[in-house]
């Protein structure tokens, strides 16, 4: 047998799900979905930015943030220099401002390969900033989800992003400016239990894992018996906590409806400010 | 030398001697000999002293893991009895008016030095039948969609909400997932938010993650001394980080899950002292402690605008976390 295995080459690639080998240019072209069984391949924040906003348009803000190891964490400084050096980000989410279909729009992304996509200080304050600009600028806030849940290593700190995330979600509610979360594989526990959940308008990538307690947690807490769809984008539509599943080449198309429509009013108010506040 | 797994392993030695001393009072009351009974109140006397010192050396400098075991002892005071020993008039209120009903999180309207304010709070249970009906103090979405009635119906009738947090985390089951746990969590949190009447919230137990700060988003946090707030259950963390959930001991030092180190970080706003040997060792001191703290932050809360306690409600929050900031 040929001990290069066609899925280590770079024309060819495995679907992690079904396992079938895909070539790598027909999966880039499908936005890395497999054509086979339709399972929808994690991004990066740059990938998910570039393949959702207009081009060009996406300025990166609140790039001077850096995690510290506030609690002195042990191996919390390690972990994060191998996330920067995986991902050449400093932190699991990055925010600014972009345009869909030219309209304004305040913008943050996860990363899931940065610790996990894991909620500490960093990422607690750039999601904050990131409804508050919406706020502020009258621009419907966009934010895709993919998280583990809050970071651990920054103990209760980033518990209490949980309550400084909501805060800023409500400031924008009664700011009368949408907010769209997209839940994107995975989206879970402290991430879940507080500004994703209380978007205007919650839609899923298939197949998205969502869920409140991590398989862990679970297991500990004696749970066992669970539906096959259980934490899943699936589930979560059938029990009515989301608005709908978006496949991700209609992602697009979806958001820039709901930002025309829900958006139209505070738009227009972006408008007459002359396009800042 | 393993670590004790619950408070009543840790006290072991403790409470054997006061068994032991509880022993000796009885056969002194039954002692008709005046002299030999003289003897053994003498010998009491001293025991008790031991007992004491025994008291004082357990229970100073107590490590996080300590903590976490007096944080989650039984015997500790839980809401129902602050809210027997510190409120007048309490009508417990229930049901989500969604279907559900919830044991874990009780709460209602009742009077507090004879002002209307409205009470939310975990409950836990002594006993198996009891553990069993509060599920373990681990509420349902159902019990945060309670607190979001009973903190609407405090915003519409002006009365400031008190919030006694002990929770080991919120309910983690099928059942609360296919109702929303996280989306009920997300909008108590957020409700909160909205009000415009004062709230304190009281560490006094666990203050178990998302499921307690579902009710503690308030305008001022006060901890009891012996009480921990933790992003994660010791147990959980270790077993993510080790995947051996037996080193809870080690994590719980990780986790700076003690109130001193909660006030040190900006996320609480007082610790409130326990009695030597802890909040059980003397309720009544406890509730004394609680009911003057919350007299002095309701007191100063109520000299805001209700617009102010919203915007320094909001503004305390925005400012938690730390990071750096990067040159250039
Ligand atoms: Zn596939």
């Amino acid at each position: 047998m040929n001990t290069k295995a066609p899925a280590n080459s770079e024309a060819f690639l495995q679907c992690i799900n079904c396992k079938k080998i895909l070539f790598s240019i027909d999966f880039e072209q499908n936005l890395r979905v497999c054509n086979y069984c339709g399972h929808h391949h994690r991004l990066s924040a740059a990938t998910r930015i570039a393949w959702t906003f207009d081009e060009d348009t996406f300025e990166e803000l609140d790039t001077e943030l850096r995690s510290g190891n506030p609690l002195e964490f042990p191996d919390y400084v390690d972990k994060l220099h191998a996330a920067e050096a995986k991902t050449k980000r400093f932190d699991s989410v990055v925010s600014g401002r972009a345009k869909l279909e030219e309209m304004p729009v305040s913008v943050a992304v996860a990363d899931f390969n940065f610790m996990g996509g894991s909620m500490g200080s960093v990422a607690g304050e750039k999601i904050t900033r990131t409804l508050e600009r919406a706020a502020d600028e009258q621009t419907p806030a966009i934010i895709f989800c993919a998280s583990g849940g809050a970071r651990m290593q920054e103990g209760l700190l980033s518990l209490m992003q949980m309550a400084k995330t909501t805060a800023a979600a409500q400031r924008c509610a009664e700011a009368g400016v949408p907010y769209i979360a997209v839940f994107t594989d995975p989206t879970m526990a402290g991430v879940l239990a507080s500004y994703a959940s209380i978007a205007d308008v919650i839609v899923a990538e298939p197949r998205a894992l969502v869920g409140f307690a991590g398989t862990r947690v679970s297991k500990q807490a004696g749970v066992s018996k669970v539906p096959d769809d259980f934490q899943t984008a699936e589930f979560c539509l059938k029990h009515g906590m989301i608005d709908r599943i978006v496949p991700r080449k209609e992602m697009r198309d979806t958001l820039a409806s709901l930002v025309r429509t829900l958006g139209g009013h505070a738009l227009s108010a972006y408008a007459a400010n002359g396009g800042k506040k | 030398m393993s670590s004790p797994k619950t408070h009543k392993e840790w006290e072991r030695e403790l409470l054997e001697l006061e068994d032991f001393i509880a022993k000796a009072r009885e056969a002194a009351r039954k002692e008709a000999e005046p002299k030999s009974r003289e003897a053994l109140e003498a010998k009491i006397e001293d025991l008790e002293k031991g007992r004491d010192k025994f008291i004082d050396v357990m229970y100073s400098n107590l490590g996080p893991w300590e903590k976490v075991l007096i944080a989650r002892a039984e015997k500790r005071p839980y809401t129902l009895d602050y809210v027997q020993a510190l409120f007048s008039e309490y009508v417990e209120l229930q049901g989500d008016r969604r279907g559900f009903a919830d044991n874990a999180i009780i709460g209602g309207p009742a009077l507090f030095n004879g002002q209307p304010v409205m009470v939310v709070g975990h409950q836990k249970g002594r006993n198996i039948q009891e553990r069993q009906f509060r599920n373990f103090g681990m509420a349902k979405p159902e019990g945060y969609r309670k607190a979001i009635r009973l903190f609407d119906m405090a915003e519409r009738f002006r009365m400031p909400v008190i919030s006694f947090v002990d929770t080991p985390a919120a309910d983690p089951g099928v059942e609360s997932e296919s109702r929303g746990i996280s989306e009920a969590i997300a909008a108590a949190i957020m409700k909160m938010f909205e009000l415009t009447v004062p709230t304190v919230a009281v560490v006094i137990g666990e203050g178990g993650s998302g499921g307690a700060i579902g009710i503690a988003a308030s305008n001022r946090v006060l901890m009891l001394e012996n009480s921990v707030y933790s992003v994660i259950p010791p147990e959980g963390c270790a077993a993510i980080l080790w995947r051996m959930p037996e080193r809870g001991p080690d994590a719980s030092k990780a986790l700076k899950l003690t109130a001193a180190s909660a006030l040190e970080y900006g996320l609480i706003d007082e610790i409130l002292p326990e009695p030597k040997g802890g909040a059980h060792r003397s309720p009544v001191e406890t509730f004394a402690t609680v009911k003057e703290a919350i007299e002095k932050h309701l007191g100063a809360l109520q000299k805001l605008s209700p617009e102010v306690v919203k915007t320094d409600r909001y503004d305390k929050y925005r400012g938690m976390g730390r990071f750096e900031i990067a040159e250039g």
